[in-house]
């Protein structure tokens, strides 16, 4: 009787469970209401329009609008909306870029600035391929270009393209500050198993270059806490991303990866303050809830379930945008291991970066199907990457295969 | 330094931001129904997105409020509808807006606009021209859900994809009655207030009242017990059902819902203090009555065929008999193997009770004063 007593309390507290579970789902789908009165505040705008930003924003669709194929004010307009992207983390604002771009999109060789501005915006959607061509094409008209060249280095790197990101690399090398070229090959002998070599270079060349703004400090910093948790050296990671952390600026990518090395040494409690204000972001959102979930707060169900519409809205409108992440949310947040398997495994045909390999040798192991991360198992091997994390999740998945 | 970052800065900052989406792109949500020549719909589009477009802050405070939505709708009619064209048979479907609320999806609050509006012609096949947007933000996109005969499909629209036809094709009588029996189950599935008041009453089927509960001896007697329920309840809810779907009965939802769950209420409180034993049938009878008109609203809300009225209600009802039987029959075997232990008498029975009580109590607070307390 004591085991039918178990598993009726087991099939209760599921019972319970999927009852929570369901009147959120029912929450989270939407409903049109009829607001109680005039001054119920809907929307917050991200950009309020007295902000300087928006009144510059404002001139500059003004002058756009009175003569649309002004090249100059468009490219401007254009790379104001890619900043704001960048700093809200919203793509509508890389939409609107594009519109401003409108004159010379499906021009075959557009002037050069426009030729740029529209390979990072292509970049930006992930049309890797069409942004490359328009890049080569820029750095062949301009070799100087270093922007061009940046971009290229970018795209390489995601690509995993070391060799050619090392050419990439040295073109910078006179046409742009020490900081930035150290920092590109930083970058990349950093995560081609050069890491000791790369932090050391990185940091001198920020002590040489005096004072830099708050973006590139947390840039930098950010980097050698990478570099320094794949030497193994979990102390100095930390003091890095704290210095980080404190400079006066929002870095979305910087509270990502600060967030996931404190879910990395279990403690989560530490990462709910950090995020607790941005719901509005995707990535940060999905960091908040597993935080949550390993803290089994109430609040993880509700988060749960706006990513999940999220992604399910994702995946009406067509996009593959977010496979890195939705296959992170499967593995942690829903179980789902198949699933995340199917799409860490996507998104590696797409993306080749060490977190985009975490997470395919991650869902492979959970799978026990080695075969399925045969391709980050390979790049492992060929980069040399060092992180002593990622190379024993490899040795367990390797071992499943003896 | 300046306030943007220098270009280089950015691509750096790609090395390892690229690919990281941060927020959700620009959508609109189109709903269209079409019976014949009328065409009705619901447009939701994204504040941010009509504010970009043309302008709602007009204090310019950064908040939107619902009287600046209001303050705008026409303008947000003539913009939106200016950009949407439906085309049957060669001849268009001028639509114009006939009610505004608000909407909170998971990316912000949008204004919803519906609308409707007549054909030149009835066709088989209906043309969307879908630009919302397109000038101002080429990676917005549309997504449509078409809703025609009871059968519903979907697109999705992007300045690359304009322009769509679909075909109305007839829905045959048979999918139609599966739809609906589908949507049956899943609205008990989905209906705790349903599903709570037979639990309320199956609770006590498997122990017999004789001044204190005690356990059945025998399966049969319980499953008569529950054969009887669940009868009768669905013979009940299918008589208010029907009565209300075709529009013989109406009652106003709050009294219903309020009713539903008083309903709750009571059943689950005379498991703890016994008023009505042996003839719960009977009470299940006269809330089934009540319950009825719930289920109407539901099948209300999701709009009925009026050249198939009788297969969506049979369909519809028969779906909410094949639910609750899955929900009895994962229910009886279990309750009856348990029903003499004290878990079940104490903890499932009359905790179980209790808590329905306080549940369905809290139920009854919100629907009568129109309150949120535990309904998010």
């Amino acid at each position: 009787m004591s085991i039918t007593r178990i598993s009726i309390i087991g099939t209760a507290t599921e019972w319970l469970g999927a009852f929570a579970l369901a009147s959120l789902a029912l929450a989270v789908q939407a409903a049109p209401y009829l607001p109680k009165d005039d001054s119920v505040v809907l929307e917050h705008l991200p950009v309020r329009p007295s902000d300087p930003v928006a009144r510059e924003l404002r001139e500059l669709r003004a002058g756009l609008a009175a003569n649309p194929r002004d090249r100059a004010i468009a490219v401007r307009l254009a790379e104001r909306y890619f900043a704001l992207a960048n700093s809200e983390g919203d793509p509508r604002y890389v939409g609107y870029a594009e519109a401003a771009l409108k004159p010379w999109w499906d021009l075959a060789t557009p002037p050069l600035d426009a030729l740029v501005m529209r390979a990072v915006l292509k970049q930006y959607s992930h049309d890797f391929p069409g942004a490359m061509v328009d890049l080569v094409a820029a750095t062949r008209e301009d070799p100087q270009n270093a922007r061009a060249w940046s971009w290229r280095a970018a795209i390489d790197m995601v690509q995993a393209n070391y060799d050619q990101a090392r050419k990439d690399c040295a073109a910078l090398k006179g046409i742009e500050t020490e900081l930035f070229a150290v920092g590109c090959t930083a970058y990349l002998d950093g995560t081609t198993g050069k890491a000791a070599g790369a932090y050391r270079a990185l940091s001198e060349a920020f002590a040489r270059s005096g004072e830099t703004s708050p973006e590139i400090k947390v840039w930098v910093l950010t980097r050698l806490a990478e570099m320094s948790l794949r030497l193994g050296n979990v102390k100095q990671a930390e003091e890095h991303f704290r210095a980080a952390y404190f400079e006066p600026i929002n870095d979305q990518f910087l509270l990502g990866a600060y967030s996931d090395f404190l879910l990395d040494q279990g403690r989560p409690d530490e990462v709910i303050p950090l995020l607790v204000d941005w719901f509005r972001s995707d990535i940060l959102l999905l960091r908040l809830a597993i935080a949550e979930k390993a803290l089994k707060s109430p609040k993880a169900a509700e988060h749960i379930e706006a990513l999940r519409s999220r992604f399910d809205a994702a995946a009406l409108r067509g996009d593959k945008l977010h496979q890195q992440e939705e296959a992170r949310f499967n593995l942690y947040l829903l179980g789902n291991k198949e699933k995340a398997l199917a799409l860490a495994q996507e998104n590696w045909t797409l993306q080749r970066e060490p977190r985009d390999a975490r997470i395919l040798l991650e869902a492979a192991l959970a799978m026990k199907d080695p075969a399925a991360a045969q391709g980050a198992l390979d790049w492992l091997e060929r980069s040399g990457f060092e992180d002593p994390a990622l190379r024993q999740t490899a040795e367990k998945l390797k071992a499943l295969r003896r | 330094m300046s306030l943007f970052p220098r270009a280089f800065f950015a691509a750096l900052l790609a090395l390892v931001s690229s690919g990281a989406l941060a927020h959700k792109p620009s959508d609109s949500y189109l709903a269209i129904s079409v019976e014949g020549t009328d065409v009705k719909g619901q447009w939701d589009i994204a504040l941010r997105d009509l504010d970009f477009a043309i302008g709602l802050d007009d204090d310019g405070n950064g908040d939107i409020t619902w009287g600046e939505v209001k303050a705008h709708r026409n303008d947000i009619a003539a913009y939106s509808l200016a950009r949407l064209k439906l085309r049957s048979g060669g001849a268009d479907c001028p639509v114009h807006a006939t009610e505004f609320l608000a909407d909170d999806h998971s990316d912000g609050a949008y204004s919803v606009m519906r609308f409707e509006g007549t054909c030149g012609a009835e066709s088989d096949s209906i043309e969307i021209g879908y630009s919302l947007f397109a000038d101002i933000d080429p990676q917005h996109k549309g997504l449509l859900r078409l809703e025609h005969g009871g059968g519903t499909r979907t697109g999705i629209f992007s300045p690359e994809r304009a322009v769509q036809t679909f075909e109305l094709e007839r829905i045959s009588a048979l999918t139609q009655f599966f739809d609906y029996a589908r949507e049956g189950v899943w609205h008990i599935w989905i209906g705790y207030d349903h599903i709570l008041f037979l639990l309320s009453l199956l609770l006590p089927a498997v122990l017999a009242w004789s001044g204190r509960w005690q356990a059945v001896d025998r399966f049969a007697p319980a499953f008569w017990d529950v054969f009887k329920i669940v009868t009768s309840f669905t013979v009940a809810h299918s008589i208010t059902l029907s009565l209300a779907a075709l529009g013989v009965v109406s009652l106003p939802s709050r009294l219903v819902e309020s009713a539903i769950a008083t309903s709750v209420v009571l059943a689950a409180l005379n498991n703890v203090i016994p008023l009505v034993h042996g003839r719960r049938w009977m009470v299940a009878f006269f809330f089934g009555l009540i319950h009825g008109f719930g289920f109407a609203s539901v099948l209300r809300d999701l709009g009925l065929p009026q050249n198939a009225l009788l297969i969506a209600l049979v369909g519809f009802n028969l779906g909410v008999e094949g639910g609750q039987l899955a929900i009895v029959s994962a229910f009886l075997p279990v309750a009856y193997l348990l029903r003499a232990t004290w878990f079940y008498r104490r903890v499932v029975f009359i905790g179980g009770s209790l808590a329905i009580v306080i549940v369905a109590g809290i139920w009854l607070v919100e629907r009568a004063f129109n309150m949120k307390i535990i309904t998010p």
